[in-house]
């Protein structure tokens, strides 16, 4: 007897993936509450990670505020004329890890005074005590302090302020803050994922059955496998409308009653119009991927008929 | 057609089912298989569709060695065969019409022809008008018929039947036996493993006696030849 070879082809006809989209929507439907009990757990996951987004990247918002109001005061001394007041602004312009540097004259100084604190301070007018003042940035407020050494170092500078011994307090605290908001993110998402998957894990482990039969039909891994795959899709798109619904919601809230408040503050809040769809855009990213993540690694072990 | 060498099965628990048997049939046969439970019959068959595979030995069934086929492989097999199993295992969401059509659907058929083919079959085992109904809505026996339809209507060159009628009552069976000689009748072989003494003795064809994992009886035209 002749020994016939078999292979099977890969390439999938279009008539066939549309095939596998109608199956899925149908199994969807013919679910009941199981597709309702998976969309479910998809929308208080996604809804938990997207609430506990906007307030990590807001506390983050302000602690970068805080930080990047942070500037080096540098005096310059009595005894600096012109030339050596330029060549000063040069120097520090040249030093790495500045980012701006603003003059101002005693003079300027001193009508800022006088803003602030109100006319009393006018009499220093017939004669100005205060120094010329350079305010400079650091591109990384973290190099405030060896910024400021810097400045310091050079000749005609009498003296440098940046809230030194404060600021480091405050840095060490934010990052903490930072570090353990991107912990608890992570440990959320892991969270999210175990819970979503595990949940279609149970609709499909109820199904299981059914995957056998179509293996026994002649069905090939893919074949049987797709469907399911745009199922969770679906599951993970359903899942993710309402929590985007209400994070949009809750955020135009926020931002318009907080917004207002806020105006003229150092600290503000993360504009509404990109921040809000890059937050709707990663619920709606993370439902799909779990969704499809969890029905591949759920339908493999069934899958060995 | 179907050509088993010296084939040897024994599972992980060390239970030998088959222990190095030989047989041939040929296209167009139409053969029991018999003997008592845990003999090895249900071995026999399954090997056939590649759920169990040969331990050692050659086996081929349309040409393909079932020893050697690759994972990947044996959709294909499966779809040169038609299988009936004794709980039916049809698709419980899809319904009549949707499970026939499924095993047409595999092998990405045209619509059009897929329609026409399943309406077809559904027409021979007498179900056109249950079409819409799902399995859960049909009795025993008209849920074997479905299990008929679908085995057939990719045509292929073998159906094998675990105990067809294990599960249905004489009169049903004897329907389902009406059909298994029709589709015979067209060339298909057929080969279906039974208890059922009255069906053997009644509608004569080859028998194969299996024993110990051992063909003990091999003949045409022969009778059930156990009590009971």
């Amino acid at each position: 007897m002749p020994v016939t070879k078999l292979e099977v082809t890969t390439a999938m006809k279009v008539r066939t993936l549309m095939r596998h989209f109608r199956e899925s929507l149908k199994s969807l439907g013919r679910n009941g509450w199981m597709t309702f009990a998976s969309v479910s757990a998809v929308t208080v996951t996604l809804l938990l990670v997207g609430v506990f987004v906007l307030i990590m990247m807001n506390l983050n918002k302000v602690a970068d505020d805080l930080e990047n109001d942070v500037e080096i005061k540098s005096f310059v001394s009595l005894e600096a004329d012109e030339a050596r007041v330029a060549e000063i602004e040069t120097a520090i312009k040249g030093l790495s890890g500045v980012e701006t540097v603003d003059f101002s004259t005693k003079e300027d100084e001193l009508s800022d005074l006088v803003l602030d604190f109100g006319d009393e301070f006018s009499l220093f007018e017939q004669s100005n005590p205060l120094l010329d003042v350079f305010y400079v940035k650091a591109t990384e407020p973290q190099e405030t302090e060896n910024v400021a050494k810097e400045i310091l170092a050079l000749d005609g500078i009498e003296e440098v302020k940046y809230g030194e011994g404060k600021i480091e307090k405050l840095f060490s605290f934010l990052n903490t803050g930072r570090n353990v908001g991107l912990v608890l993110i992570l440990a959320l998402l892991f969270t999210a994922m175990f819970l979503i998957s595990n949940t279609i894990r149970i609709t499909i482990v109820a199904r299981r059955h059914e995957i056998e039969i179509m293996k026994l039909v002649g069905a090939t891994n893919w074949f049987v496998r797709i469907p399911f795959i745009l199922e969770g899709m679906w599951l993970g798109l359903l899942g993710s409308i309402l929590p985007i619904g209400l994070i949009v919601a809750l955020y135009y809230n926020v931002t318009e009653f907080v917004q207002p408040k806020l105006s003229g503050e150092l600290v503000q809040l993360l504009d509404f119009a990109p921040f809000i769809y890059q937050v709707s855009a990663l619920i709606l990213l993370m439902g799909v991927f779990i969704g499809v993540w969890g029905s591949f690694m759920s339908i493999r072990k069934f899958l060995r008929v | 057609m179907i050509q088993m060498k010296n084939v040897y099965k024994k599972y992980p628990n060390g239970i030998v089912a088959l222990n190095g048997m030989n047989v041939e049939i040929k296209q167009g046969e139409f053969v029991y298989i018999v003997g008592p439970s845990g003999a090895g019959k249900s071995t026999f068959i399954k090997m056939m569709y590649r759920e169990e595979s040969p331990t050692s030995g050659q086996m081929l069934v349309n040409g393909v060695d079932l020893a050697k086929i690759k994972r990947k492989n044996i959709p294909l097999l499966r779809r040169q065969i038609g299988v009936v199993f004794q709980d039916f295992k049809l698709l419980p969401r899809l319904n009549v019409y949707e499970n026939v059509a499924f095993a047409l659907e595999v092998i990405e058929e045209k619509p059009e022809s897929i329609r026409k083919r399943v309406l077809e079959v559904l027409d021979l085992v007498g179900l056109k008008h249950k079409a819409r109904m799902f399995p859960r809505e049909l009795s025993g026996g008209e849920q074997q018929r479905i299990s008929v339809a679908r085995s057939i209507v990719n045509m292929p060159k073998v159906v094998i039947a675990d105990e067809p009628t294990g599960n249905l009552d004489p009169e049903t069976s004897w329907e389902i036996m009406n059909l298994f000689e029709r589709i015979n009748a067209s060339g298909t072989t057929i080969l279906m493993a039974t208890h059922n003494r009255e069906i053997v003795n009644t509608m004569r064809h080859r028998v194969i006696a299996i024993e110990g994992g051992l063909i003990a009886r091999d003949e045409a035209g022969g009778d059930y030849g156990y009590e009971g």
